[in-house]
């Protein structure tokens, strides 16, 4: 770990704010495009079963 | 040998088959550049003789705002698309850009009034660049609140389409408002193609480095979420087809 100096808090929630917030976009997408696929085969059953 | 034309990947089901194989490549490549632009810029760069240490907050500041002002000039590209040639992929893709964009933005703010705080003693001003970015940061959430107040896709990429082109003005004002005028305390450009050094070589190589780490970040993203955007759209022109089967 660097020596921050006076700036360890400034550095260290920069860093920390932007990395929650690129971790969570990458999350929040992936869970999406999981369950949309899963909806997505549900219906295409839904609908070849029903003719 | 048979040419492929661009305009193949308006076809969702063309575009799903290139994205799922080249996804896997972008995220990968996007994880790599990512992490080793981030690690060697807060480990292993020096503290600049002015700004100390804050100088390493650059390796996150600087690729969120280019990436911030590019997706909605993606966006942008994508809306014209669509308005001009109606391709439904290009409006998904307009669509799957905006809350990656928006994060961007977000992260730009953050960091630039973290960063402001202890150089120009203060978290904000209204300065010219600084509150174009706030403005296209609320451009970014008008935008997503339009598609999603809006049922019929048609309707809601026409309308948005029309925001994206009034909101270009600010993405490209948020680039040059330092340029336009000259008052304010955010600094000139970081990096420029005019002579003379802005930057020590020290810092703008993981600066290039975590600048692409974010650019590819956020294309794989943006493919995710088309992909997304594409299979949820599938779902409800199946869903619409069987209701009005059944009535």
């Amino acid at each position: 770990m660097p020596d921050l100096g006076k700036y360890t808090e400034t550095v260290l929630s920069s860093y920390a704010i932007s990395l929650i917030l690129l971790a969570g976009i990458i999350l929040v997408s992936l869970r999406r495009a999981r369950r949309v696929k899963k909806e997505l085969q549900d219906v295409e059953k839904k609908v070849k079963s029903n003719g | 040998m048979s040419q492929t034309s661009l305009w193949e990947y308006a076809n969702p089901r063309k575009f799903l088959q290139t994205t799922d194989r080249v996804l896997p490549w972008v995220a990968a490549l996007a994880g790599v550049t990512l992490v080793v632009g981030l690690v060697w810029g807060f480990f292993f760069t020096p503290d600049d003789y002015r700004q100390g240490a804050t100088v390493k907050i650059v390796y996150l500041h600087v690729p969120a705002a280019l990436m911030a002002i590019n997706a909605w000039l993606m966006m942008l590209v994508a809306s014209l698309i669509w308005i001009i040639r109606r391709h439904h992929v290009s409006a998904l893709a307009a669509r799957a850009a905006a809350p990656v964009g928006m994060i961007m933005t977000v992260i730009a703010l953050l960091t630039g009034a973290i960063w402001g705080q202890p150089i120009w003693g203060t978290w904000w001003v209204w300065d010219p660049r600084l509150t174009s970015f706030l403005i296209l940061f609320l451009f970014y959430l008008g935008y997503m609140a339009l598609w999603e107040a809006i049922e019929n896709d048609d309707t809601a990429a026409d309308l948005t389409a029309i925001l994206c082109l009034v909101g270009s003005v600010f993405a490209l004002l948020s680039r040059y408002a330092v340029n336009f005028w000259s008052q304010g305390l955010h600094q000139g450009a970081s990096l420029s193609v005019q002579p003379g050094e802005r930057m020590a070589m020290i810092y703008k190589l993981p600066l290039y480095v975590s600048m692409t780490g974010f650019a590819l970040l956020f294309i794989a993203l943006v493919l995710v979420r088309t992909r997304t955007e594409i299979r949820a759209r599938r779902m409800r022109a199946l869903l619409a087809r069987e209701r009005m089967g059944g009535a």
